[in-house]
């Protein structure tokens, strides 16, 4: 009961709800601000969400169309990233968890994925710049999934090595006890106990990608007309948005609007689906 | 207080034939620098069941991992001294260790089922080593689960995942997996430490009743489990081998007075 009175225990709860309350601040101030842009998206961007969009080519200003080339285009872009840099960052992380888990290579791989892990998108659109568009001498759907990939592959290998790492050594030495083989270990019984969280990890890199702007610019580049050529500059969402965006054209930037709510939609349908994945993981 | 005196067996009851399927000889083992097993030596007999007792830290379960050179799967861990099994050293290092583990099975602490169904859990080890027709390798399933007196609990539910199976059951899923693929050797390493009671009393008949067709060691904290389990009993300490011999004659005249105050209870 003295304990209740004494000016310590007074102190130590108004501490206490002072660090509740900065906490809770901080928390809606958060808050507040995303549900600002996603209001502000859904406002201006469902007054241009027609069927249109889907169907018509990005048009020259004054005149109606959609974003069809652009989405074509970003599907076929991710699709690379993520086909050129799942099995290499999938193979890497398996690397550093299961084979050299202990090495002294391991450490080193580690940071410096840590590194490219959040390296300025547009370093790497400029590196990819230098190695593919430069020697080639133009722009390509190729060399934007190529920079898309290198976006992925930090995100899959961090994922894959965590997960892996989070299989008890119990099961490890159990695989072993009955004779197994290394590599059956690894793809029978520790991708089987992780495939959700790799999965998971895998489409939040598409989350990631999906939205990049800056290593398109000088690798895909842009294309106002329909082309599913990966030889050539060939159009994306973000960099469609970019442009159409910073015009003072009413109409583009109307297309702008609806296609970022396109964009945040795939996004959003994606990491339900990811969280989805995990859930069934917990709970089996 | 030489370990070797008390390391030789006992004479063995007459009119059985009795030979050592594990030899292991002058065996130490190593953590980095920290010398955990000092110079062991100790037979498993065949068709027999062998004890490790003793207090924790001394070293029975490092003891048990090098038996199938499961210790190998990390670095800096090292054994000296040889191991044999029907005569040919295990510890050699252009032994494959996959093949090993096959003849030498062991199951853990903690039930370990695969994250896979009931069935592919136990068809995991044959599939290794065997292509079986479907009927054949269902025959085996059937078998390894009956031996380990689980098929009644699970045979309408082969499907399932094993890892919504109970505590026991996944033990026992775990002694079905490993008699699967026809060891000659079986290591328990506390098997029962993470059980109840009643799913500890049927391992323990299991055992038993395993004995007949296997040779196996056993580790255990609880006393009265080797004593149940067990023909010989190893207590260890520190490192070392005190004594080992029969175990009626290890529990009711140990000739070491460490053996005495531990199976009475006065350390450990």
């Amino acid at each position: 009961m003295a304990a209740q009175s004494s000016p310590l225990y007074r102190m130590r709860r108004v501490r206490g709800r002072l660090a509740l309350g900065l906490s809770v601040a901080a928390a809606a101030f958060g808050l507040a601000w995303l549900v600002l842009i996603l209001f502000t998206l859904l406002w201006n961007g469902l007054a241009g969400l027609k069927l249109s969009v889907f169907t018509e080519m990005t048009p020259p200003p004054g005149d109606a169309g959609g974003l069809a080339n652009a989405i074509v285009g970003s599907v076929l872009l991710t699709a690379i990233g993520v086909a050129v840099g799942t099995p290499i960052g999938v193979l890497a992380g398996t690397y550093m968890a299961e084979y050299g888990r202990h090495g002294r290579l391991t450490t080193v791989v580690r940071f410096v994925n840590d590194i490219l892990l959040s390296a300025p998108s547009i370093v790497i659109g400029l590196f990819v710049y230098e190695v593919m568009v430069a020697p080639m001498h133009h722009f390509s759907g190729w060399a934007g999934g190529v920079a898309l990939a290198v976006i992925v592959i930090p995100v899959v290998v961090r994922t894959t090595e965590d997960m892996l790492r989070l299989v008890p050594d119990g099961l490890r030495e159990a695989a072993a006890s009955v004779g197994t083989p290394r590599v059956t270990m690894i793809t029978k019984i520790a991708y089987r106990a992780v495939r959700a969280g790799i999965v998971t990890g895998v489409i939040l890199a598409v989350a990631r990608i999906s939205g990049e702007t800056a290593p398109l610019l000088f690798t895909a580049l842009n294309n106002q007309f329909w082309s599913a050529n990966l030889n050539g500059p060939i159009a994306s969402l973000p960099v469609v948005i970019f442009q159409f965006a910073l015009s003072p054209y009413k109409d583009w930037q109307q297309l702008a609007w609806t296609g970022a709510l396109v964009i945040t939609l795939a996004v959003l349908g994606l990491s339900i689906l990811a969280r989805l994945l995990a859930t069934a993981r917990t709970s089996k | 207080m030489s370990v070797h005196e008390t390391a030789l067996p006992a004479a063995p009851s007459p009119g059985l034939p009795i030979d050592e399927k594990v030899a292991i000889r002058n065996l130490s083992f190593f953590y980095g620098d920290a010398k955990v097993l000092k110079d062991i030596s100790v037979p498993l007999y065949r068709g027999k069941v062998t004890a490790f007792i003793g207090p924790s830290g001394c070293g029975k379960s490092t003891l048990l991992r090098v038996l199938n050179r499961i210790y190998a799967l990390y670095p800096n861990q090292r054994a000296e001294g040889e191991v044999l099994l029907d005569g040919e050293d295990i510890l050699d290092p252009s032994l494959d260790v996959n093949l090993l583990r096959a003849r030498i099975g062991m199951v853990f602490q903690k039930p370990t089922p695969f994250p896979m169904s009931i069935y592919d859990n136990v068809a995991f080890g044959i599939r290794l080593y065997e292509r079986l027709p479907a009927a054949e390798l269902e025959d085996r399933v059937a078998a390894a689960l009956t031996r380990a007196a689980l098929w009644d609990e699970v045979k309408d539910k082969l499907r399932m995942s094993g890892i919504g199976l109970s505590g026991g059951q996944q033990q026992r899923l775990c002694i079905a997996r490993t008699i699967a693929v026809s060891p000659e050797v079986i290591l328990f390493d506390e098997p029962c430490s993470a059980l109840d009671p009643i799913s500890t009393a049927r391992i323990e008949e299991l055992i038993d009743e395993l004995k007949a067709d296997y040779t196996i060691a056993i580790v255990t904290h609880n006393m009265q489990q080797a004593a149940r389990t067990s023909d010989y009993t190893a207590f260890m300490y520190l490192g070392d081998l005190v004594e080992f011999g029969e175990t009626s004659r290890i529990f009711t005249h140990p000739h070491e007075r460490r053996t005495e105050d531990y199976i009475t209870g006065r350390f450990g």
